[in-house]
């Protein structure tokens, strides 16, 4: 406890000296933070200097109506060490999943944290919050809508991780039994970070993490509450296979000509243009593959009530008889279309949401 | 446990298909406007490639398009990193792994020597610190 108290006060230039790692050690450690956190490598040295100075904060992370996908996501992330590092270097106090404690002891481990802690600690968040009756959802009888209240009223600021604590994920999903909602519904007096995804990419939520370490402060955020640096761009507009796109070139079947050559997978539903995530550049299972790059269109799981978004192999965007003349157009002018194409999207995305669209085996068989 | 790396999946490439998206001629252009300024003002450049889009192939291929210079090192700081000069006097590719050898990072420096080569201040006085209690001439 004492030496836990006493890495606490250490600072992570003065921890990685102890542990014997070299300066060289630290401005690697440095770079791949940089790349972690998508910041150039010219921020290393201004990386380096702040994370020499940074303390390791207090995290206390909290799981509520969830799957523990957003867990799985993060401890199977593909560059253990890096990670590893980080979680050395923050103080993960309350984690259901991952403590060693239970019950009574689990509670009292939260509520030491927040009070040694106070005004300093991150709250994680997993899993939105039911409203409609508090025993759908509770920790040690106490109801998730009060135990988020109670420990965020100390913290710095909130990171939902995850579009269930997002935007309210599957648990909002029509007809939403139990009334579930996101963490951004519930809090409003402190900031609040969205990192979604279903699961979200677990170099996000530690590149979150990482800098606010580094820097002490959260990172530019879009009109979601999402970080620009990995939500910024759509994933159309960094997809490889854009070009494609721009020639009028799709796949029409999982088996046909065109997706064996990988072309563009907007005609089988593909969600892209919509959709604003970092899975093009980061990828997934140690930078291998992501799921264009296996084949299969993006099924838009950032965005708020992509369950209801209509069937996953319908192409939203355009009409189908329209495709072709307006692929036409596209030479050249494929971030305009795209922009349009996201506005038609959310016309129809709407719609869908209203008349609550299923899709059936026999759906799935006429576009296979 | 099994790294997927280790799993034995071979993707084959039927003939006439794409090996590359493209993607490295842009990023050889970026080399050579960066390489233009470090030979007339001195400026060192840094490219993270893990930044890039790139799709299949694309890193293979601009490896390849940058080749293999005089000098090949091994850095063993928090895993093992390779850094060598590609043929291309003055561009660098720093591969940084971490210790389950897993890549944490991927760069093309545009430098004389990449900085991270360099002995570091820090290092250096921690060194002398070392030496003088070897040779007995810590002060008590």
């Amino acid at each position: 406890m004492a030496d836990d108290r006493k890495k606490l006060s250490m600072t992570l230039g003065e921890s990685l000296r102890q542990q014997g790692v070299s300066r060289r050690g630290f401005l690697k450690y440095c770079a791949a933070t940089a790349s972690m956190m998508a910041l150039p490598p010219t921020m290393v040295p201004a990386i380096a200097q702040a994370l020499e100075k940074a303390r390791r904060p207090s995290v206390i992370w909290l799981s509520f109506q969830e799957c523990t996908g957003c867990t799985e996501s993060l401890t199977r992330s593909h560059s253990p060490s890096v990670e590893n590092l980080i979680f050395d270097h923050i103080s993960l106090d309350y984690h259901h999943t991952l403590q060693v404690a239970s019950g009574d002891a689990a509670e009292a481990a939260r509520e030491a944290a927040m009070h040694e802690n106070e005004g300093k600690y991150i709250v994680v968040v997993d899993g939105s919050i039911p409203l409609a009756n508090p025993g759908y959802s509770a920790i040690a009888g106490i109801s998730n809508l009060q135990m988020l209240e109670e420990t965020v009223a100390g913290a710095a600021a909130v990171v939902a991780v995850g579009s269930c604590a997002a935007f309210g994920g599957l648990p909002h999903a029509n007809p939403n039994p139990t009334g579930a909602v996101s963490v951004g519904e519930i809090i409003k007096d402190k900031p609040v970070v969205n990192v979604s995804g279903c699961p979200p990419i677990p170099t996000v939520i530690t590149g979150v993490l990482a800098h606010f370490l580094t820097f002490g402060s959260l990172p530019e955020l879009d009109d979601l509450g999402r970080p620009m640096v990995f939500f910024g761009q759509s994933i159309h507009d960094r997809c490889y296979r854009r070009p494609f796109y721009d020639k009028g070139l799709f796949a029409e079947t999982f088996d046909d000509e065109g997706a064996r050559k990988g072309w563009c997978l907007f005609r089988l539903g593909c969600k892209g243009p919509m959709t604003y995530n970092a899975c093009a550049t980061a990828k997934w299972n140690q930078g291998t593959s992501w799921p264009v790059e296996s084949g299969h269109g993006c099924l838009g799981c950032s965005e708020p009530d992509f369950w209801d978004a209509g069937g996953f192999y319908n192409a939203l965007s355009i009409p189908d008889s329209d495709l072709t003349r307006k692929t036409g157009y596209v030479v050249g002018a494929g971030v305009a279309l795209g922009a349009a194409a996201g506005a038609l999207n959310r016309s129809t995305r709407a719609k869908a949401a209203a008349q609550h669209e299923t899709v059936t085996i026999d759906d799935l068989d006429k576009k296979s | 446990m099994q790294r997927i790396q280790d799993i034995a999946i071979k993707v084959e490439t039927p003939e006439g298909t794409q090996t590359s998206h493209g993607n490295a001629l842009p990023i050889m252009h970026e080399i050579h406007h960066a390489l233009q300024r470090f030979s007339a003002e001195g400026e060192q450049s840094c490219i993270d490639l893990r930044s890039l889009p790139f799709g299949p192939g694309d890193e293979e291929e601009l490896l390849r398009l940058l080749g293999r210079g005089e000098i090949n090192m091994t850095m063993d700081a928090l895993g093992e990193s390779t850094i060598w000069e590609t043929a291309f006097s003055g561009v660098w590719v720093v591969d940084h792994r971490n210790a389950e050898g897993e890549r944490v990072a991927l760069q093309i420096e545009i430098g004389s020597v990449p900085q991270i080569v360099f002995s570091q201040q820090e290092d250096i006085v921690d060194a002398i610190d070392r030496l003088e209690e070897q040779l007995g001439l810590a002060s008590p």
